[in-house]
């Protein structure tokens, strides 16, 4: 197997609008900067075709800003290890990667909420932005019924966008009462970009029913979805569909932090006004440390690559227009806060983890992740806990279990070499606590 | 760079514009269940973007690749359900 050693000043991990935005800026000022992501495009989930067909402005200026900035892109580059302080191990197609880096910025985003209910692991229930991400790399859904269900703004973004590519959407179904979007919707004249884009999409919506206050109880169907029951909580009925693309709002990816030692706080990597983490010379930025979107993300980005670029003024400036976003991921937050009957819509015997098929019932009774997973192999799978341990955290208030190398499976090979750097690592799928 | 690639799914000739997934494809290929779970449930993709591992199937007899994350390639090889 190839393996290949690379070392820069700085490294960024993550090529969504913080990453990027973090790698130009501190390239621009002189200096190594390699940028990684585990896709072969560079945008990040937000801006994932971006690069390829350009259709947001912003986007492709940023990618192009990049391109011109003289960092290095090195995609298709997953980060699994860090056996050592400065050291990075990365899988790739074509082996594993070393680099060594001076300073790291995290900018790894988020993943959407999957929560469980009846019926949820059947072929064709999807996340919202996992559809428009696959959509966007050739999945047919022209002349699908899609019912996007679910909560967070994503819904009608992702909506939108499926219909261009020719799905029809019986209905968004958004969790959030009707009465905090509209406090919500009130508050946006302090944003003018995002009233302008919300009114543009409402404009492009006409025709899809949007209803707030509505989830969904169950999914069924033979080997696949075929319809969806929803309920306002009082009444339940039936919508037939192809895909039903549901998801709960978002959670940041924050193994690779925990993995370095970087302190949280209620779920999120803490970080100072120049985005420092508790290690040093780890930045973070975006999702990670507050679920506030892309453009807080390109403020965020671009605060910690001028800080490790040395140019702490030129940050400084941008700290008014970073506060202004946060308010923003403040009242997103308070918008789409999920409602509690979310948490008795798994059954006793509705799967909770997907990878090992482990029942609610199987953990309900467990003090904790680490609890259920000796008990029950929960989270002991090839996601690792990602999926069912966003949902326990949600269904028992579960925190988060203790983090290993690799952070996720990798070839035994990648494995093999990494232990030339002394640190024992576990084993594949089967992270023995 | 080519316009199209060509692959097969399960024996079946394809071909699909470049830049499309493999996950994708399998899709165009007319397949729903991607894998069986541990108790022998049909599974498919749910998270697009290679953190759910439920996309996983087999490419040029290696198994477990995420589907997803990998771009079709000329004279691949899928296989679903193993």
């Amino acid at each position: 197997m190839n393996s290949a050693r690379l070392s820069f000043d700085l490294v960024v991990v993550g090529a969504g609008p913080g990453g990027l935005a973090a790698a130009s800026v501190a390239a621009e000022r002189g200096g190594s900067v390699a940028l990684l992501d585990n896709s072969p495009w560079l945008g990040g989930q937000i801006w994932r075709g971006e690069q390829a067909r350009p259709a947001v402005p912003r986007a492709r200026q940023w990618i192009e800003r990049f391109l011109a900035s003289g960092a290095r892109a090195v995609m298709q580059a997953s980060v699994f290890a860090s056996p050592d302080r400065g050291v990075l191990l990365a899988e790739t197609p074509a082996g594993r990667l070393t680099v060594r880096f001076k300073q790291l910025i995290l900018a790894t985003g988020a993943r959407e909420l999957f929560l469980p209910f009846p019926g949820w692991t059947l072929p064709g229930v999807v996340g919202p932005g996992g559809l428009e991400a696959m959509v966007k790399a050739g999945w047919p859904v022209a002349g699908r019924r899609v019912v996007v269900a679910g909560s967070g703004p994503l819904l009608v973004a992702v909506a939108d966008g499926l219909r261009r590519y020719g799905a029809r959407i019986p209905l968004i179904a958004e969790q959030a009462p009707q009465v905090r979007l509209a406090r919500f919707a009130t508050g946006l004249w302090r944003y003018p970009e995002k009233l302008s884009q919300a009114v543009a999409m409402k404009a492009r919506l006409l025709g899809i029913p949007y209803r707030a206050g509505i989830w969904p109880r169950r999914a069924e169907g033979r080997e696949r979805v075929e319809r969806v029951v929803l309920t306002d909580g009082k009444r339940s009925w039936t919508v037939e569909c192809d895909l039903l693309a549901c998801g709960w709002n978002l959670v940041p990816n924050t193994e690779l932090p925990r993995l370095l030692g970087c302190a949280l706080a209620g779920g999120f990597v803490r970080v100072d006004e120049f985005q420092r983490s508790s290690v040093a010379g780890v930045f973070c930025v975006g999702e990670l440390t507050a679920i506030a979107g892309g453009d807080a993300a390109l403020v965020q980005g671009q605060i910690a690559g001028l800080s490790a670029a040395g140019a702490a003024g030129a940050a400084r400036e941008l700290f008014a227009e970073r506060w202004r976003w946060h308010r923003f991921g403040a009242a997103l937050t308070r918008a789409f806060a999920l409602r509690p009957e979310l948490r008795a819509l798994a059954g006793r015997e509705t799967v909770v983890c997907r990878c090992e098929d482990v029942s609610r019932e199987a953990v309900e009774r467990c003090r904790d992740a680490r609890e259920a997973k000796l008990h029950s192999r929960c989270g002991m799978g090839p996601c690792q806990g990602r999926i069912c341990g966003a949902a326990t955290q949600f269904l028992f208030g579960w925190e988060s279990d203790s983090i290993r190398p690799p952070v996720f499976p990798v070839r035994v090979e990648s494995l093999l070499t990494a232990s030339e750097h002394s640190k024992p690592v576990s084993n594949l799928s089967d992270p023995t606590p | 760079m080519p316009e199209r690639v060509e692959l097969s799914v399960n024996g079946r000739a394809l071909s699909v514009p470049w830049g499309t997934t493999v996950a994708a494809a399998v899709a165009l290929a007319g397949e729903t269940r991607f894998r069986r779970s541990v108790h022998g449930d049909a599974r498919g993709p749910l998270c697009g973007m290679g953190i759910c591992f439920e996309c996983r199937l087999t490419i040029n007899d290696e198994p477990h690749a995420r589907s997803c994350l990998i771009l079709c390639a000329d004279g691949m090889e899928v296989r679903t359900d193993e």
